[in-house]
């Protein structure tokens, strides 16, 4: 059982605000849902078997740092798309 | 004009013959559109420059020089998919007023065609969800039954063909978004390879799972639609070099071998009129001369336990960047902290924070490793088990979705159920694989007929070998 604590961690984590009536129905739905998902647990009881490995190896994609956009040909379009700006920058509140 | 009878096939052909003119094409959707759509709510938002973009096309054909068979063809784009001064919103509220400032690659291609946008289409919130019920605009109906849902994410692109309000349509597929609602609506969807279509100004959900593609009424034409969309995209770090377009090329065969992973199709939980219509359309296949056979895929039930770990785990990673700072919806509090928190609080329906917290949970430290890490290796088990099964068969066969369309509101209390009816779809995106539904015929509830669909799956980079069978398989329920 999830407790309502820790549906507060995580409505603090993921920057959400909610209500209380919302907070517990999330931990109703987290039982079930957990609980659903839970049935890989005893498909991999060890992590570093080599078996259970990717087939296809992630690597990184990387890229020239070249060919950039003029200077200022998007700024006006990305700066108005944000709620508050000014003088050419994104506005929020001071953090400190 | 029968806009019912047209393809993108035969439409261009027409264009091409000068029998009708773009703008007439673009005219006679657009109309049916505005008419279907108070009952439907396929699209939220029909463009005002539809009739010019279709003139443009119609210059482009009459100045008669080689035309793409996209050239004046009325499509529907989902609205999670940017195009240049339009509104995107993924039909979230917290992305209220947002403008795109630049074009997808996907829409720059058939930009390039001189195709023509009528609309952005509904969808499920971010594309969470399997039956167009979180939009914040309101759900979209299925045109065979106004009173059950289309299916989702893309059930708006999927209903927008379905009422012949465009000729095909672009959509997403994270677990099934184009293939679910493609079933459930009489139309075909494919999902294609993982990399072969570029995501770049596509607003992103579980970045190792997503895949934009084709929504239309003939296998024929989903085809058409995926030829001009697809190819490397320096933009999408994940879209894949030249060395896979000679796969891609390999001759497709005449007659193939169908694998049926038995014991996951027929379990319980799946309709009895579903497998009844899925043994019947690997009979007809079996008449052309295909082989059918059972295969084994012993993990592959554990599929969608996977995909809500590594999935709502992206996602809310993905849907970070919406915090009232650069774009969109903000509600104003007191400190920096408490904008985020209720600009998101207002913004995110139900089903997003859901996904969202989940996320974070199973991404944080002491459940790290019990969820995530162990739903990657099961996802690297259930990879394997694809490959093998492959070295035997060409083909894989499932129905698309264990229930036809279901009622509005009927699943909606339930998320679990809801993520349920994505058992057979969810798969494809978790091993990268092509995947496609075909309509395989009706099923009748409450005196309706509701669609159902056949869903195929080949090893990567073999859309071919999809489109092949997937004809077959339409000749045969002709």
């Amino acid at each position: 059982m999830i407790e309502l604590k820790e549906i507060e961690k995580l409505e603090e984590l993921s920057r959400i605000e909610m209500t209380l009536d919302e907070k517990k129905e999330l931990q109703k739905d987290f039982e079930s849902i957990l609980d659903y998902v839970s049935e890989i647990q005893g498909v991999v009881t060890d992590l570093n078997d080599s078996s259970k490995q990717p087939l296809d190896p992630l690597h990184n994609v990387m890229r020239e740092d070249n060919n950039a956009n003029e200077e200022g040909l998007y700024t006006d379009r990305i700066l108005k798309s944000a709620p508050k700006n000014e003088k050419g920058y994104i506005k929020v509140k001071k953090i400190l | 004009m029968d806009i019912e009878k047209l393809t993108i096939k035969t439409a261009h052909e027409h264009l091409k013959n000068k029998d009708f003119s773009s703008v007439d094409l673009t005219e006679s959707f657009l109309q049916n559109a505005v008419e279907k759509n108070k009952d439907i709510n396929a699209y939220v938002e029909i463009f005002d420059d539809c009739k010019k973009q279709a003139e443009l096309a119609d210059k482009v054909i009459s100045e008669g020089k080689e035309i793409s068979s996209l050239t004046g063809i009325p499509l529907a784009i989902k609205d999670n998919i940017l195009i240049e001064g339009k509104s995107a919103t993924s039909c979230s509220k917290i992305l209220n007023g947002y403008i795109a400032t630049y074009d997808a690659t996907v829409i720059e291609k058939l930009k390039a065609t001189n195709a023509v946008f009528l609309g952005r289409a509904n969808m499920d919130e971010f594309a969470m969800g399997g039956s167009t019920e979180t939009s914040c605009y309101g759900p979209t109906k299925n045109p065979h039954d106004l009173t059950r849902v289309p299916g989702g994410s893309s059930g708006g692109s999927a209903s927008a063909v379905a009422m012949n309000g465009a000729l095909a349509a672009l959509g997403s597929d994270t677990g099934g978004s184009i293939r679910q609602p493609g079933s459930f609506c009489g139309v075909v969807g494919l999902k294609p390879t993982y990399g072969a279509v570029s995501r770049f100004g596509v607003m992103a959900m579980a970045s190792s799972l997503d895949q934009v593609g084709p929504i239309a009424k003939t296998v024929e034409d989903a085809e058409l639609l995926f030829e001009a969309i697809r190819g490397y995209d320096s933009k999408d770090s994940m879209s894949t070099n030249a060395e896979v377009e000679k796969v891609y090329k390999r001759e497709s065969k005449e007659k193939y071998t169908i694998g049926v992973p038995a014991d996951f199709v027929y379990a319980e939980g799946v309709d009895q009129g579903v497998l009844d219509n899925f043994k019947a359309s690997l009979e007809k296949l079996k008449n052309l001369g295909h082989k059918v056979k059972e295969i084994s895929l012993p993990n592959l039930k554990y599929s969608l336990a996977v995909y809500y770990i590594i999935m709502p785990a992206e996602a809310s990673t993905n849907l970070a960047r919406f915090d009232g700072v650069r774009f969109g919806l903000l509600k104003e509090s007191d400190t920096l902290f408490s904008d985020y928190a209720k600009t998101r609080g207002f913004g995110f329906g139900k089903e997003v924070r859901r996904r969202v917290m989940l996320g974070a949970y199973v991404l944080s430290s002491g459940y790290y490793d019990a969820y995530y890490n162990k739903a990657v290796a099961v996802r690297n088990i259930i990879k394997s088990d694809f490959k093998k099964a492959f070295e035997d068969v060409d083909i894989i066969a499932t129905p698309t979705s264990p229930i036809p369309a279901f009622k509005i509101g009927e699943k909606s209390a339930d998320p679990l159920q809801m993520y349920l009816a994505d058992i057979f779809t969810v798969p494809a995106n978790l091993a990268g694989i092509p995947a496609m539904s075909v309509p395989s015929g009706f099923l009748e509830k409450e005196g309706k007929n509701l669609p159902l669909g056949m869903q195929f799956l080949a090893p990567h980079f073999q859309e071919k070998t999809l489109f092949a069978i997937g004809k077959d398989l339409e000749v045969q329920n002709k």
